[in-house]
């Protein structure tokens, strides 16, 4: 006689447990019901967010880059099951390929990004990249895993936290990645993934103000609107790619801060 | 309290010091009855008009075109034009070293400029001789030699300008923030329609005439003049690229909600509530300087001007005389006068919005004073202001006032600096002044700023990028960060 398997619940991810919707509420999606996040759930999402945002930025770039070469290893330990979620085992070693790609970046942005400025006076002046804070991202549909990879590691080696949606008609591997997450030494909060309708979930993060920059990657018919609500807090709006890979990706997310010191005896 | 301290603080403040008029002449001006747009090369008649004047005296000066629709239709046009057909294709060296001439001619003019900005927009001459007009020239000269060397700027990226920027420009640096707009566009390869803002056309007019004598292909540069309502038409242009402008949080918004889903490129350079942070171990003497550049300087009429001063709290008596005693030596009055320090308010709308939020610090609660200074009768004035004993609820902790206003706050520890200094929607600038060097950068790694100045205030310059954090917007200015704004990237 066979043995009946343990099938998995599919929850949303917040400040790095993983909760029902707060609403009770499920939708159908690839088979499976799938937490249908609510207002409240994104907003906690956020405040998961701002709360672990300043540790993941104050964490050296040394330990950034390692804590997310670390979620590599932890996908690379489930190649099969993100393969059957997506479309394939190639789909899942390239995301794979460019969370390690992205990992080498931490510590790298400044020498690129930044520099020392050669003012006309005696003042030492330098300038450096920084986080802008919280991140919403709205993840693409396709491709369902490398997709949501391409628009979470670039806020994220920057030192954002991230609130993420996933796709609303292939959210399975997105739940899958959170449980990669979980057990990657990401903190708790610095990625937070909800599953649910974009058409709702969109509206919120744009307009909600403790936000910093909206990535409309995974966004269509809603774009303006979004980026009119967005405009409430002078949100910083990414237009992001589905399948790219650069460090400009990573500077879009991030702020330039400048300072000033005088010379003297 | 040192000994020297002591002497100071009993010494009589040098109230009774005259200096005799130094009045920086007007006879190297030429202003014209009236100004037409500059659209294509040339002089566009202009319709409907509106006077601009002198803030320090009202003296009217010339009458000034206001930017229909039609107009800025022309402009874009003859800004698209020139894009196509010539100044996109035109050799990096060759738009180089238009730039450089632009540079160079600014330089030679500098008084005629340095005048006429201190006569259109109230602020001393001692300023726009020596910080407006020696920054915008070399604005033009660092952005100059970048026109032929972007691929080294941006490796891999491809580099290509964006076509028609649309620029819009506040009041309180009318060249400068010209410069600023106009220098790193024309050195990407775009072309430009410039919008002054509403009370200080003049300048932009008269560099027009510096366009003329650079030989610059005709509408590569083209110049609408006229309110908001001739920004928004701007704005809304189909015909326009990109849109850069400097100015209110409130109108900022309003243009990046037009904007929603157009994918025209933005930056935005808002406004600001600038912390400046005094630690006990600072050198006091210094930092009184700063902190009066810092909220002084162009009558606070910056966007990053250090409008909170936080004061630890060991010294705040000590650094608030201090301060109030410098105040009394500041020279209020004729913007042309060389030895004036604070020249006149901008305008009358600005007065009454200074003087609208002062009123409300008084019925606050908060302590205000002002040193005595005689006031000239006619134009727009108002007397360097500080207050102490504000909460960080007041509307003058919490809002921009864009004038010589200064609100004095204190704090006991660097982590309760660092939480009330960031307590604010805006982050463009803070300042920190302190002689331990460890805390200056442990500082500056968490105030929530674009620019920090570190035993400093209001230093600017070309190569140093400038730009807000949160709702003081986004984009840098200046620096090969500068350039970014206005290119695309063909990666």
């Amino acid at each position: 006689m066979s043995r009946l398997p343990v099938k998995k619940t599919y929850k949303l991810y917040i400040g790095g447990a993983f909760p029902r919707s707060e609403s009770g509420r499920t939708y159908e999606a690839e088979g499976q019901n799938v937490a249908h996040a609510s207002r409240k759930d994104a907003r906690d999402a956020v405040r998961a967010a701002r709360a672990a945002q300043p540790g993941w930025a104050a964490a050296t770039a040394y330990n950034r880059g390692q804590v997310l070469y670390r979620l590599a290893e932890m996908v690379e330990a489930r190649v099969p099951e993100f393969a059957e979620l997506c479309s394939g085992r190639d789909e899942v070693e390239r995301a794979i390929d460019r969370i390690v790609w992205y990992a080498g970046w931490a510590d790298k942005l400044p020498q690129v990004l930044g520099g020392a400025n050669p003012v006309a006076g005696p003042y030492f002046n330098f300038t450096i990249p920084e986080p802008t804070g919280v991140v919403a991202v709205l993840a693409p549909d396709e491709p369902p895993l490398l997709g949501l990879v391409t628009r979470l590691l670039p806020p994220l080696v920057g030192g954002n936290a991230v609130v993420a949606v996933a796709s609303e008609t292939r959210p399975l591997a997105a739940v899958e990645l959170a449980e990669a997450v979980a057990t990657s030494d990401v903190p708790g909060g610095v990625v937070n993934l909800l599953t649910g309708f974009r058409g709702e979930l969109g509206p919120i993060l744009a307009s909600h103000m403790d936000v910093n920059a909206l990535d409309v990657c995974g966004s269509d018919g809603e774009r303006p609107e979004l980026e009119r609500l967005a405009a409430d807090n002078v949100n910083r709006i990414v237009h992001g790619r589905a399948d790219t890979q650069s460090p400009w990706e990573i500077a879009s997310f991030l702020e330039l801060k400048t300072v000033w010191h005088p010379i003297g005896r | 309290m040192t000994e020297l301290d002591r002497k100071q603080q009993h010494a009589p403040a040098p109230k009774d010091w005259t200096y005799a008029p130094a009045p920086e002449s007007r006879d190297i001006l030429r202003i014209r009855e009236s100004y037409g747009h500059f659209v294509g090369g040339a002089w566009l008649d202009a319709g409907e008009t509106y006077t601009t004047i002198s803030p320090s005296s009202e003296e009217r000066l010339a009458e000034v075109a206001q930017g229909s629709d039609a107009d800025v239709d022309a402009a874009v046009a003859a800004a698209r034009d020139a894009f196509a057909n010539g100044w996109s294709a035109l050799a990096g060296s060759e738009r180089a070293k238009y730039l450089f001439r632009i540079a160079r001619i600014l330089q030679e003019r500098a008084r005629e400029f340095a005048v006429l900005e201190s006569l259109n927009g109230g602020k001393p001459i001692k300023e726009s001789r020596d910080v407006d007009l020696p920054l915008a020239a070399a604005h033009f000269f660092y952005y100059a030699g970048w026109a032929d060397k972007l691929e080294y700027a941006f490796p891999n990226r491809r580099p290509q300008p964006v076509g028609v920027a649309g620029q819009i420009i506040p009041w309180n640096f009318p060249l400068l923030m010209l410069a600023w707009k106009i220098a790193p566009a024309l050195a990407c390869g775009n072309t430009v329609v410039l919008k002054p803002a509403e009370t200080t056309p003049l300048t932009a007019l008269l560099f027009c005439d510096v366009l003329r004598q650079a030989e610059l292909p005709p509408g590569v540069v083209n110049v609408v003049t006229g309110d908001g309502r001739t920004g928004a038409a701007l704005v809304e242009h189909d015909g326009v690229d990109k849109i850069a402008f400097t100015g209110s949080t409130e109108v900022g918004k309003a243009i990046q909600r037009q904007l929603a889903g157009t994918g025209k490129k933005l930056t935005l350079e808002l406004g600001g509530k600038a912390a400046n942070i005094v630690f006990d171990d600072s050198a006091l003497d210094q930092a009184v300087e700063g902190i009066v550049n810092g909220i002084y300087f162009n009558q606070g009429h910056v966007c990053c001007a250090g409008s909170r001063l936080f004061v630890q709290e060991s010294i705040a008596e000590p650094l608030v005389e201090k301060l109030k005693r410098r105040l009394t030596t500041l020279r209020v009055g004729d913007p042309l006068d060389k030895n004036t320090d604070v020249g006149a308010i901008n305008s009358a709308m600005q007065l009454e919005k200074i003087e609208a939020l002062v009123q409300s610090g008084v019925d606050e609660g908060a302590e205000i004073y002002q040193p005595p200074c005689r006031l000239p009768e006619k134009g727009y004035w108002f007397a360097p202001t500080v207050f102490t004993n504000v909460a960080q609820s007041y509307r003058i902790a919490q809002e921009e006032i864009f004038g010589p206003v200064l609100s004095v706050l204190t704090f006991r520890t660097p982590d309760e600096a660092v939480e009330k200094a960031n307590n604010t929607p805006y982050g463009l600038s803070a300042g920190v002044w302190t002689e331990k060097g460890s805390r200056i950068l442990w500082m500056a790694e968490r105030l929530r700023a674009g620019v920090v100045w570190a035993n400093t205030f209001n230093r600017f310059d070309p190569t140093s990028p400038f730009g807000g954090y949160k709702e003081s917007g986004f984009g840098r200015e200046g620096g090969r960060h500068g350039l970014e704004p206005y290119l695309r990237f063909d990666e």
